[in-house]
């Protein structure tokens, strides 16, 4: 039985230090929509999603009124399209209209999946496919893209790294009207996983079940006002703290997780315990990383402090289930966090340090704007950076930035809502493109070499 | 099916009375009760039993934040188990 203060601390993380399941995801495969008529297979796709996700908004709500817990978000994540448009590649784009579709028909906030996997090799079928991302994400909503360009078995597709940096670069000038929103929905990945529940990113593995729920939990907040309650505790303590929060937090998105899958018909897949900010105050992963004793964030320091944050979130998490997965750790999405924001504008956060505190905690280089001009060579050496820190670390690196079209330093961008701002950061002038252009394969490393 | 009803607001008389009436016309039986007063701050938490209750919890979840309204106060009420799941191992 739980006591008083149980309670009154539950009752206090919603309230007001912003704990919510950031999403719940249902996980679906589209294989058995697969056929060789694109017409024929984009009708099976919308009505596959419409019929299985039926529920998903209904569901959520009534969960939210019954636990109290906010539920931020409602996605779907769907078997990577490529594979489905092999046989049609070039009439990929009517089935990113049919997902787009039925996302606005179920009514959830973003569909992802119009993704491909060429980390070792990249097929015809594969390549068209990718050329089309940018056009289908300007004509559509709520549809995400990722591609996957390398691993640490297999090493890093340099020819997609290369794709990839024209890719964003196209889908920023056909967006531009919007900032280049285009490359919000577009996330390209090192060590990809199967069953994140986290938008751009999230795709439904070939190797998941047909129908499953992942949740994605949330708390910045609270995490922070842990942290801010000990203030002269030392850093053991705090990884303590941090551990029992993280412990709170994955239970209750276990819980949701767990009742939104029976509701659904679905299998309860994995809690993805990542830290995602918002841009609301009190609600940013910049603060927790000052709290801890920073002047502000993107100073010395920071990297050490991250990755303790990081790794004490995970110890807390897998201590709370046994079903830990996707992403978990936590998120540094720069437009998407109020601290992060403001340590760029003043200049004490840059790119390099980005990088570096990006191989000691989820993800990588997430929401970053960068000048209009800046070319598509530069993006893609960007991309093969974050790529062999995915590859030499065995963890899940990724690369979502935004060439904001005619804007540059000093200027900003804003997506508004949960995309939050932007201030446009410099990149390094020197030249990549004789190495970008060499192409083929960074071969895998030595410790890939297990069997 | 157990529910936690929380209280939270400033004192004034009459909370419980307003909130044991409401109770007891949708057939909900209180089965624990607590509260504190932390300078002028009221916090009172009921454990009930919503088993009989005349409306499926999510309705009761937005008539008892509608009535937390009309008397000034917050009234949160939740399944048991979101607090079993996050304060015990």
């Amino acid at each position: 039985m739980f006591s008083t203060d149980e309670v009154l601390q539950t009752v206090n993380m919603i309230e007001k230090e912003h704990l919510d399941i950031r999403t719940v995801t249902m996980g679906l495969s589209l294989i058995p929509c697969i056929s060789g008529d694109a017409e024929k297979t984009a009708v099976c796709v919308y009505d596959h999603i419409c019929r299985n996700a039926e529920k998903i908004a209904a569901v959520t709500s009534d969960l939210f009124l019954e636990y109290g817990i906010p539920i931020v978000n409602k996605r779907i994540s769907v078997t990577p399209a490529s594979l489905i448009c092999a046989p049609f590649p070039e009439k990929a784009h009517l089935i990113g209209k049919a997902l787009d579709d039925a996302a606005n028909t179920v009514g959830v906030d973003f569909i992802g999946g119009y993704s491909a996997l060429v980390h070792k090799g990249m097929a015809d079928y594969e390549e068209i496919f990718i050329r089309s991302i940018p056009e289908v994400l300007a004509s559509t909503k709520r549809l995400c893209s990722s591609v996957n360009v390398g691993s640490s078995k297999s090493g890093i597709n340099m020819d997609a790294v290369k794709l990839m940096g024209e890719v964003i670069k196209q889908t920023a000038q056909i967006t531009a009207g919007e900032g280049g929103f285009g490359c919000a929905k577009l996330v390209v990945f090192c060590n990809a996983v199967e069953d994140n529940p986290f938008m751009a990113g999230a795709f439904h593995g070939v190797g998941e079940c047909e129908k499953v729920i992942n949740v994605g939990v949330s708390g910045p907040g609270v995490v922070q006002h842990a942290i801010e309650a000990i203030p002269s505790a030392d850093l053991c303590e705090l990884a303590e703290m941090i551990k029992r929060t993280a412990f709170k937090i994955t239970r209750a998105g276990q819980l949701i997780a767990r009742e939104a899958a029976k509701k659904l018909g679905a299998e309860f897949g994995i809690v993805d315990l990542s830290l995602a900010p918002t841009p609301a105050r009190g609600d940013s992963v910049a603060a927790i990383l000052e709290e801890m004793g920073l002047e502000r964030v993107g100073t010395h320091g920071t990297t050490a402090c991250l990755a303790m944050l990081n790794d004490a979130v995970k110890k807390g998490g897998v201590m709370a289930s046994s079903r830990v997965g996707g992403l978990s750790g936590a998120f540094i999405p720069v437009s998407e966090d109020a601290g992060m924001i403001e340590a760029a504008e003043k200049g004490g956060l840059n790119i390099d340090k980005l990088e570096a505190m990006t191989a000691v905690c989820s993800v990588g280089l997430d929401m970053i704007a960068v000048p209009g001009d800046t070319s598509a060579s530069t993006v893609s050496a960007i991309i093969a950076d974050e790529a062999a820190i995915g590859m030499i670390n065995n963890k899940t690196t990724a690369v979502r930035i935004i060439p904001v079209p005619g804007k540059n330093v000093g200027e900003e961008v804003n997506f508004g809502g949960l995309l939050g701002r932007a201030p446009i950061m410099p990149v390094h002038n020197e030249s990549a493109e004789k190495f970008i252009s060499r192409g083929g394969l960074i071969p895998a490393p030595i410790h890939s070499n297990k069997n | 099916m157990r529910a936690v009803l929380t209280v939270v607001g400033k004192d004034k008389t009459g909370i419980i009375a307003k909130v044991s009436a409401f109770l007891a016309e949708r057939k909900i039986n209180i089965l624990d009760i607590s509260q504190t007063i932390l300078s002028d701050y009221f916090a009172m938490i009921m454990l009930v039993d919503v088993s009989s209750s005349t409306e499926p919890l999510a309705v009761l979840s937005e008539q008892c934040s509608a009535l937390g309204k009309s008397i000034g106060m917050s009234i949160l009420v939740q399944h048991e188990e979101i607090f079993n799941a996050m304060h015990s191992v």
